[in-house]
């Protein structure tokens, strides 16, 4: 057996799995604070995506200023979500809020299509093209600086919830929102931010997503792999996030190089069948089981 | 303690709640004298919890007003009313059970802290570092009061009981409140435990001046505690005053007792009836 070919492709896995723990972050990080399962996570990476995409092929921005501008866009975009959709749902049953976000999902994608069709179009090309070797190794450049993205987010996001305020009143209101409500913690406001966060984190994952891939109103199919990675590590654990993340990445590269590329959705859903039945509350979970 | 000096620290006017057609509570007022034990009692059922967060502001009241030192709260956000001086306990320990004791203790002082996250970076200023040490000095001295310094950094869901219920007291101490509102502060708690919280209450009010309202069954230590008692029930105010007072008034006995004497039974039933 090759070991720079083995080598390869978990580096490939690797760096695939950082996108999908970004992408679960963005979801990790709206569960903990809400208790919402927000199913249109894939789609607000595409909305992410495709708002990069209109500020800087539409309008024609450059791209330090159409990435910033995305991200920021994005966040107001989740933020009018939370208000609007999200709030009014407040005390409903888990399964209510559920579907509103499967509805949520399905006017993103309408909106996309009514916006700029259809049709696949391709992001402007804005990281390095050199590509990185190692040994004998050979990544691919833009999976390799989106994994770089997804690490240096990540660890923001990391240090943020132990250290800042805003961070710790998030996770007081996860613990006890009651309890917070009194400790004079603005519960309503906590709400609003992990949104906002929610959908920046997703617009960063989504415009590297779409780098590498293309832009489509089928993109949200990501969101699919970012709910077994999620459901692996465990809904409300940002532990989980990155660990299940990196290990969905690398399970899915090793199934796709020595299997074939039609063994990567089954091997995921293996490991996902697996460590369902081992920890039902995924690996980092906490240990109440939400049903839907 | 002298219940009519100065003006009342908390005031509750006509308070009604209602659920759909059930009034939980009904034209509740009392006050609650600076530096004072008030205690709620009453029957299970009788609105106790009901009228605890209305007051705290999880509840919105039908009609009625509530006062903190002669300010209107009635339609502040819970976050307001903590940010006046109101820290609370529940009745079902309501602790951020991920995180340490001292971690718990330092959320309570949340509402004072008024930094972003610039500030957090960057901003050293003296001011701030001496209101940190201040801060600190205030934590420390909660958690050698509350006697709960070996388990600074044990994580709060791995303690036992009690000690639950005394650290959701010192996070309730670290807010600094004025009115420290307790709901059922020894339920559950063995002879020992009670005691200590009762002398911990006690304490409180001698070290920092806080007056406390609390809810509480164990009539023991209401009696011994409370220099007024505010007795509910069915979500009506049926008495009001001194431990010895509540205890001899007939409405009272008969809330919690029934209707012990057959004669005055008979007598109500005939009256009724005619």
């Amino acid at each position: 057996m090759d070991i720079w070919f083995l080598i390869e492709i978990t580096l490939a896995g690797l760096a695939g799995g950082g996108l999908y723990a970004l992408a679960a972050l963005a979801f990790v990080i709206v569960y903990k604070a809400t208790r919402v399962v927000n199913l249109a996570i894939g789609e607000m990476l595409m909305i992410g995506a495709y708002t990069f995409f209109g500020l800087s092929t539409g309008l024609s921005w450059p791209v330090w200023l159409a990435i910033p501008g995305a991200v920021i866009a994005s966040a107001l975009i989740g933020g009018l979500i939370e208000r609007i959709a999200i709030r009014p749902m407040l005390g409903e049953p888990p399964i209510s809020v559920f579907m509103v976000t499967v509805g949520l999902s399905s006017i993103l994608v309408g909106v996309v299509e009514l916006a700029w069709g259809a049709d696949t179009h391709r992001l402007i090309e804005f990281m390095p093209r050199d590509p990185i070797v190692l040994g004998e190794a050979f990544i691919a450049p833009k999976v390799f600086y989106g994994f770089l993205t997804a690490l240096a987010l990540t660890l923001a996001v990391l240090l943020l919830f132990r250290f800042w305020r805003g961070g710790v009143a998030l996770r007081a209101t996860a613990s006890d929102q009651g309890a917070a409500y009194a400790m004079g913690i603005a519960v309503p406001r906590v709400f609003s931010l992990s949104w906002v966060a929610g959908a920046a984190i997703a617009a960063v994952a989504g415009i590297v997503v779409g780098s590498i891939g293309g832009l489509s109103p089928t993109m949200g199919i990501f969101g699919l792999s970012v709910l077994v990675v999620v459901i692996v590590g465990g809904l409300d654990s940002i532990a989980g996030a990155l660990v299940g993340g990196l290990l969905i990445g690398v399970v899915e590269a090793l199934a796709g190089g020595y299997l074939g590329g039609e063994y990567k959705l089954l091997t995921t859903f293996v490991v996902l069948v697996v460590v369902l039945m081992v920890r039902p509350y995924g690996l980092f979970g906490t240990r109440d089981i939400e049903r839907l | 303690m002298d219940r009519s000096a100065g003006d009342p620290i908390l005031r509750v006017e006509g308070i009604t709640l209602a659920f759909g057609g059930v009034k939980a509570l009904n034209q509740v007022g009392f006050s609650v004298a600076p530096g004072s034990i008030t205690t709620l009692i009453g029957p299970n059922g009788a609105g106790k919890t009901s009228l605890f967060n209305t007051i705290s502001g999880f509840y919105k009241p039908n009609a009625g007003s509530i006062f903190v030192a002669g300010r209107d709260i009635t339609h502040l956000a819970p976050p307001a009313r903590a940010k006046l001086g109101l820290a609370r306990s529940f009745q079902n320990i309501a602790l951020f059970r991920g995180m340490t004791v001292l971690d718990n203790i330092k959320l309570g002082r949340h509402v004072h802290l008024r930094t972003n996250v610039f500030d957090a970076l960057f901003y050293l200023g003296r001011a701030r570092r001496e209101e940190l040490a201040l801060r600190e000095d205030i934590e420390r001295r909660i958690v050698d009061f509350l006697e709960i310094d070996h388990i600074r950094h044990a994580s709060v869901a791995s303690l036992p009981y009690g000690l639950q219920k005394r650290v959701e007291l010192a996070r309730a101490l670290a807010m600094q409140p004025t009115v420290l509102m307790l709901d059922e502060p020894v339920a559950g708690m063995n002879r020992e435990e009670t005691e200590d919280m009762a002398r911990f209450i006690l304490d409180l009010r001698a070290e920092w001046g806080i007056t406390v309202l609390m809810v509480e069954h164990d009539m023991g230590m209401v009696m011994d505690l409370s220099d007024h008692v505010v007795v509910l029930n069915f979500g009506q105010v049926i008495a009001d005053g001194t431990p010895t007072q509540v205890q001899a008034d007939p409405e009272v006995i008969r809330a919690y007792l029934g209707a012990g004497d057959v004669a005055d039974l008979r007598r109500r039933l005939r009256a009724e009836a005619a």
